[in-house]
C-alpha cells in the first residue's frame, strides 16, 4: 500500500529520477583526506539547526525597540525558550567556526582553482553573510550592548569617505538609535540576508554536484584547464564512489556530534545573558563584541592611531577582494599546499591574528577599569595620614582606572605597586601634570595637598624588606 | 513557410515587449520598496526642557536625559537621549553629548576627578569638553542649549557621526 502509494507519488513528480543521481553521483575516492571533507556539510547542517531555531525564536520575539527586551526575557523564562536560545546562540558561533574550517581547508587544499572558481567565490559570499548574521543576531538581543553596537556600527560606517555619514543614518534607520532602529536589523537577519543565504546556498550545491567535489591535491599533480575535466571523469570512472552512504556517512557523523555539542552547551550553560535594559540614558556601560569579531576590534585598538581611519574601512576592503581576486588570479597550476608553502603561511597568520589578537580583546588592557574598588587598608599599609589621603586620591581621581597597584585597578597604564622604585618624586610631578599620550593632565585639577599626598602615596610604593610586614 | 510560425522580427518584438514589461513591474515595484528603505525620517529638530536653571549649581556637570523630537510610540526606552549638562555660570551651560568622539560609545563623568572618560578605548576629556587623552579625534560634541523661562532647553540633534 505504502510502496504503492510511493510509485504514485513519484510517477506523478518524477522525484527518484532528480534525486537517484544526486545521492549516487560519484564522489573521488578521498583516502587518508577523508575526514578533512565534512566541514561545508557541518556548517549546512548548523545553518539547519539555525533556521529551525531562529523561526521557534521568531515566534516569540517583538521586533520593537520597546518591547525586544522584555520579549527576551520572556522567551529566556522559559524551559524551552532558554534552551532554543543556547542553541541558536553556540548555533551562531559554531557555524562561523565551521564556515572558517572549511573555507581554510578549501584553501589549504587548492580546491578553488579550475573548475571551482564559483565554488569559492558563491562560498566567499557565504562566509560574508554569515558573518553578517553573527553580528546582526548578537544586536537582536537588544540588551544594552545591542543597542550601543548599533551606535558603533554607525560610528565605524561613518569613516567611510564620502558616504560615511548617510552610511551611518542608514545603518541607525534615522538620525538617532531610536523606533525605526530595531526593525531594520530584525528584517535583515531574518530576510533579507537569509533570503541571499539561500541564493547562494543553492547555486553552491549545485556546482559542488556540477563540478563535483574535487580529489585530494597530489604535489606534481597541476591543474591544466584544458584537460582536467576529462581526467576528472576519468578518475571517477576509475575509483569514483558513490556519495550516498559510502562517503556522506562521515558528514552525518560530524553533523551529529556537532549539533549534539550544540544542544548540551545549551542545556548546560544557557544562553548569553541580558545585559541592562537598553536605554541610552544608562551611561554604565561597556559595549564589547562577540568573540567572533573581538580580534578585530582589539587590532584596531593596537595598531598606530593614525592608520585606523584607514585600516577600519581598508582592512575588510582588501579581505574582501583577496577573496574575490584569490580563484581569478590563481586558478590554475599546483593545488597541494606542499607546492604552494605561502598558503600554509597565510593560514598560520591568519589563525595567529585572530588568536592573538582575539586573547588581547579578551583582556582588553586599554579599558579603563571603571568598577575598581578603592584600594583596601591593608595595600595601602595604613588607614590615616598622608599615604592613606592619597590612595583616596588614586581613585577620586581615576588614576586606579588605568594603573594597577597591588592587582587593584586597570592595566591602561604603568602598574604602580612599586612606583617609588621607578620614578622619584620629581618625575612622579612632572608626569602628573604633563599627562601623555594617554594620560590626562591633572594641571588644575589637584589642590596642592592632594598632590603631597599622592606623592607621599606614590612613595611609599616599594618592595618591603624582607621580614617587614607592614609598610609603614 | 508555415503559417503557425512567426516571422523573426516578430519574435525580436515579442522578445523585446517581455524583457521590457518585465523591467517596467521590476522598477514599479522597487521603485517604493527600496525608497521606503532608504528613505531616512529626518523628524524636526526642538527644542526640550530638561530642567529649572536652579536644579543645576554653577560649576558642576550633570547627566539630563530628555526626548527625541517625535519619538514613535513603540520606541520604548530608546526614545530617550542623554547629554552632559554642565552649568558655567549664572546662566551659561554647555550641553554635552554623551557619545565619545572615537567610536561613540557613552562617556562618564568622574565628578571627583573634573574628568569625561569612555570605557571602551579609554579615551579621556577635560571639563570643557576638549581631549585629554586617548584615541579621540575630537572635543565631545556640544548640544544647543538655552535658557528659556528659567527653564534650561537643549535642542535635539542627531547622533554626532565622525
Amino acid at each position: 500500500m505504502l510502496k504503492r502509494a510511493w510509485c504514485w507519488f513519484d510517477d506523478i513528480t518524477g522525484v527518484s529520477n532528480w534525486l537517484v543521481p544526486i545521492l549516487h553521483h560519484p564522489v573521488p575516492h578521498a583516502r587518508k583526506s577523508a575526514w578533512s571533507y565534512v566541514f561545508g556539510s557541518a556548517t549546512l547542517f548548523v545553518f539547519l539547526l539555525q533556521i529551525v531555531t531562529g523561526i521557534a525564536l521568531a515566534s516569540g520575539y517583538v521586533a520593537s525597540t520597546g518591547q525586544a527586551y522584555d520579549t527576551l526575557l520572556f522567551i529566556s523564562g522559559t524551559t524551552f525558550g532558554r534552551i532554543v536560545r543556547g542553541i541558536h546562540a553556540f548555533g551562531a558561533s559554531a557555524m562561523v567556526i565551521l564556515i572558517g574550517i572549511h573555507a581554510i581547508r578549501v584553501y589549504l587544499m587548492g580546491a578553488y582553482k579550475y573548475p571551482r572558481q564559483m565554488n569559492w567565490l558563491t562560498g566567499a559570499g557565504l562566509l560574508l553573510f554569515t558573518l553578517l548574521m553573527a553580528f546582526t543576531g548578537q544586536l537582536l538581543r537588544w540588551d544594552q550592548t545591542g543597542f550601543w553596537s548599533v551606535v558603533i556600527a554607525a560610528e565605524q560606517a561613518g569613516r567611510t569617505p564620502f558616504i560615511g555619514n548617510w552610511l551611518g543614518r542608514f545603518i541607525l534607520a534615522g538620525d538617532t538609535a531610536g523606533g525605526a532602529t530595531l526593525s531594520r536589523f530584525f528584517a535583515a537577519h531574518v530576510f533579507f540576508i537569509p533570503a541571499l543565504i539561500f541564493l547562494f546556498l543553492g547555486f553552491h550545491l549545485y556546482l559542488v554536484l556540477h563540478n563535483g567535489i574535487s580529489e585530494p591535491p597530489k604535489a606534481g599533480r597541476p591543474v591544466d584547464p584544458k584537460t582536467y575535466r576529462a581526467w576528472y571523469q576519468e578518475l571517477l570512472a576509475r575509483e569514483g564512489q558513490p556519495f550516498w552512504p559510502d562517503v556522506a556517512w562521515r558528514d552525518v557523523v560530524l553533523g551529529f556530534l556537532v549539533i549534539l555539542t550544540i544542544v548540551t552547551l545549551a542545556v548546560a550553560v544557557g544562553p548569553p545573558a541580558l545585559g541592562k535594559p537598553p536605554d541610552p540614558t544608562i551611561i554604565e556601560a561597556s559595549p564589547r563584541p562577540e568573540w567572533y569579531f573581538l580580534w578585530y576590534y582589539a587590532l584596531l585598538t593596537l595598531i598606530p592611531r593614525w592608520s585606523e581611519n584607514y585600516v577600519i574601512i581598508l582592512g575588510p576592503a582588501l579581505f574582501g577582494a583577496v577573496l574575490v581576486l584569490l580563484p581569478l588570479v590563481a586558478g590554475k597550476g599546483e593545488r597541494s599546499p606542499i607546492r604552494r608553502p605561502w598558503s600554509l603561511a597565510v593560514v598560520a597568520f591568519a589563525v595567529f591574528m585572530i588568536a592573538f589578537f582575539g586573547a588581547k580583546g579578551h583582556v582588553a588592557p586599554w579599558s579603563p577599569r571603571m568598577d575598581a574598588p578603592p584600594l583596601p587598608a591593608e595595600v595601602v599599609g595604613t588607614t590615616t595620614g598622608p599615604i592613606a589621603d592619597g590612595a583616596n586620591v588614586f581613585h577620586k581621581k581615576g588614576c586606579e582606572y588605568c594603573h594597577k597597584v597591588a592587582g587593584y585597578g586597570g592595566i591602561r597604564g604603568p602598574d604602580l605597586t612599586y612606583a617609588a622604585q621607578r620614578m622619584t618624586a620629581a618625575q612622579m610631578t612632572t608626569r602628573i601634570f604633563s599627562g601623555a599620550e594617554n594620560m590626562p593632565s591633572y594641571t588644575g585639577n589637584l589642590t596642592p595637598q592632594e598632590l603631597t599626598s599622592l606623592l607621599a602615596f606614590l612613595e611609599s610604593r616599594r618592595r618591603r624588606p624582607p621580614g617587614l610586614s607592614s609598610a609603614q | 513557410m508555415n503559417e503557425n510560425e512567426l516571422t523573426e522580427t516578430r519574435r525580436r518584438f515579442l522578445t523585446r515587449l517581455s524583457i521590457a514589461l518585465g523591467s517596467i513591474a521590476t522598477a514599479i515595484v522597487a521603485i517604493p520598496a527600496v525608497g521606503f528603505l532608504l528613505g531616512l525620517r529626518k523628524p524636526p529638530r526642538v527644542w526640550r526642557t530638561v530642567g529649572a536653571v536652579n536644579d543645576f549649581q554653577i560649576g558642576s556637570t550633570v547627566k539630563v536625559s530628555f526626548l527625541d523630537p517625535s519619538p514613535l510610540s513603540w520606541a520604548g526606552v530608546t526614545a530617550q537621549t542623554a547629554a552632559w549638562l554642565r552649568r558655567e555660570g549664572d546662566q551659561q551651560f554647555i550641553a554635552f553629548s554623551v557619545d565619545c568622539t572615537h567610536l561613540g560609545c557613552p562617556v562618564r563623568w568622574l565628578p571627583d576627578a573634573n574628568l569625561f572618560m569612555c570605557p571602551c578605548h579609554g579615551g579621556v576629556f577635560y571639563s570643557n569638553g576638549t581631549v585629554a587623552s586617548g584615541p579621540p579625534p575630537r572635543p565631545l560634541t556640544q548640544y544647543p542649549v538655552r535658557v528659556q523661562d528659567n527653564q534650561i532647553q537643549i535642542l535635539t540633534s542627531p547622533l554626532p557621526i565622525t
